[in-house]
């Protein structure tokens, strides 16, 4: 009877010591909102929430503060980003999943999976040192010298090309995302049911065409959330692109202009915040990404559960 | 025959797009790799392993201090998350299974696996740094270790989901309780996959830079203290890149060198086992 006893107890601590563990995540996440909101609370008193959304200031000196500029660069640069990343990730998915031959899939998985694993500051290291000189030497005076003559297009490549700037960031930005797209597209190529492509293939229908009307609408749900996953962490993204910004605070529609992100503002300034309206603001630059990043993670997540459960 | 040519050619334009975007994605991959390889190899010689930095200028400096410091803030972070992470996987798989409390856990483990490491590093620093006045190895190591708890987590419910239940049901059937079933079967069955699931999640942390720039910041001086600011591998990284002279810059690259061929090897250490474990996937 004692040794029952025993065992009922120390099942009881087994449950509760593993239903708080379980809880902890809820804990972080109540407890990552709530900090952040209450060290914020003194910008969000001076200047408003949404006042301090649509603000272009940033003026340490004077106290002013808005996250306009950080905002318009973290969204121009993961723009740019995705737009580069996610047709190259899907041709890599096409081809590991239909093309390649078996032998070769291994290898090629390993592969994306390793550039998957190179940690952001070796991305942004490698893009200060190598990228930046190709990009200021070669590539930058390349697209002025044909680009930069069009009438619109000028906008966009005006400036003085060093390479430091928010193309550069957006392309090292796009080589990172590439694998976490490409290996969740690659899974959802994968479980295409092999008979439907084989009718499809009995049909007379091409490759291309098998790929274009069966594989892809099949595994349309879960690539859409891939991309935005890939989107989260490329907004989210601090070291990769920490170097190659410049950190300045402005609107600017150059591409080989400096600009900052919500990320590199807090990187390169919040030790340096020598106020509290100063700290302050930027607690509130935090929040905004944390609440940004959590609805855009979280909504990802249950769309793609959503639909799945319709399937 | 015209119609069936054009589709034919189509489908080549296409497909050979696709052999084109793996080609460029073999080139990033090989370009950096190599490109590091290069530049770090020259400065890591026995001086990066077992100086400390010298003054800028003076030969022989080299990185112990960050390597060490990046070890015990690594160690002590996962002595935290795994323990937290495997724990509550275990309650959400075990206990709790198929319910919506399971699936919330889920769907906000996931959230938490891919929220900016830098806001956890801000919030850190508020509740561990602001309140005690400096920045320390243990905030460091208690950020990391937020970073880790979600990725174990769901890691270990996924691989204890594999283990069939009806080597559960033999288990209830001898009498044995819950609690001794799960030690004694369930973690048996899933060990592999769950050792993997956390070389993985100790692969994510080591790479973290932005988490530790406000928590264990940055230190010149070989300490074993937690209690004081701590170097790291990869914010001194950051420090030296950012600084205007050459010994700093090979230092550098030679710690991201090491960085990335230790990331690289738990990956492929993790793939290995799981390839031995449970076959060809």
């Amino acid at each position: 009877m004692a040794s029952h006893n025993n065992k009922d107890i120390t099942g009881t601590a087994v449950y509760i010591m593993t239903a708080v563990a379980s809880l902890s995540i809820i804990a972080l996440i109540l407890g990552i909102f709530y900090t952040l909101f209450v060290q914020s609370s003194l910008a969000i008193g001076k200047f408003g929430f949404f006042g301090f959304l649509f603000s272009t200031d940033w003026d340490p000196v004077r106290e002013l503060f808005g996250a306009a500029t950080a905002l318009f660069g973290t969204i121009l640069i993961t723009f740019l980003a995705m737009v580069m990343a996610v047709p190259v990730a899907i041709g890599i998915a096409i081809f590991i999943s239909e093309l390649s031959p078996n032998f070769f899939k291994g290898p090629a998985g390993v592969a994306i999976e390793l550039l998957a694993a190179i940690p952001s500051i070796v991305y942004g290291m490698w893009g200060l040192f190598t990228l930046a000189p190709i990009m200021s030497d070669y590539v930058e005076p390349a697209l002025q010298a044909t680009f930069g003559r069009l009438p619109v297009l000028e906008i966009f490549f005006a400036g003085t090309p060093l390479g430091i700037d928010i193309l550069t960031a957006s392309i090292i930005l796009a080589i990172m995302i590439i694998p976490f797209t490409a290996s969740i597209s690659r899974d959802a190529f994968n479980l295409t049911p092999s008979v439907v492509k084989e009718s499809a293939y009995g049909l007379g229908a091409t490759k291309w065409e098998v790929i274009r009307n069966v594989v892809l609408p099949n595994a349309r749900i879960s690539v859409l959330g891939g991309i935005i996953l890939s989107l989260g962490r490329a907004v989210g993204e601090t070291m990769a692109v920490a170097f190659v910004l410049g950190g300045a605070h402005k609107i600017s529609w150059s591409l080989l202009d400096m600009v900052s992100t919500i990320t590199v503002t807090l990187a390169n300034e919040f030790t340096e915040a020598d106020t509290d309206m100063y700290l302050s603001s930027l607690y509130l630059l935090a929040l905004i990404l944390f609440i940004f990043s959590f609805i855009l993670l979280a909504g990802a997540r249950l769309f793609v559960m959503r639909s799945e459960r319709k399937v | 025959m015209n119609i069936i040519t054009s589709r034919k050619i189509k489908s080549f334009l296409v497909l050979s797009l696709c052999v084109g975007a793996t080609l460029l994605g073999f080139f990033w991959l090989f370009f950096i790799l190599i490109d590091v390889i290069v530049q770090g190899v020259g400065a890591l010689g026995p001086d990066f392993f077992f100086n400390d930095p010298a003054p800028v200028g003076m030969a022989g400096g080299g990185l112990r201090n960050a390597l060490i410091g990046q070890l015990i803030i690594v160690l002590v972070a996962t002595l935290i998350g795994v323990p937290v992470g495997l724990l509550g996987g275990t309650f959400i798989a075990e206990y709790c299974r198929g319910t919506s409390y399971a699936r919330v856990i889920g769907v906000l483990s996931d959230t938490m696996v891919s929220v900016p490491s830098i806001v956890v590093g801000t919030f850190i620093y508020a509740i561990l740094v602001k309140p005690l006045g400096h920045f320390s190895g243990w905030a460091g190591s208690v950020a990391l270790a937020v970073i880790m708890i979600p990725v174990v987590l769901r890691t270990t419910e996924d691989m204890l989901k594999l283990v069939p239940w009806s080597l559960r049901e033999a288990a209830f059937a001898l009498g044995a309780p819950t609690y001794k079933v799960i030690f004694k079967v369930t973690y048996r069955g899933a060990s592999a996959g769950i050792l993997t699931g956390i070389l993985l999640a100790i692969s994510r942390i080591v790479g973290e830079t932005a988490p530790l720039l406000f928590t264990s910041f940055n230190s010149p001086y070989f300490s074993t203290n937690m209690n004081e600011p701590m170097a790291s591998l990869t914010v001194t990284i950051f420090q030296y890149a950012m600084g205007p002279y050459a010994s700093w810059h090979a230092q550098a690259w030679a710690a991201s060198l090491l960085i990335a061929l230790f990331i690289l090897g738990l990956t492929l250490t993790g793939r290995f086992i799981i390839r031995w474990k449970y076959g060809e996937r």
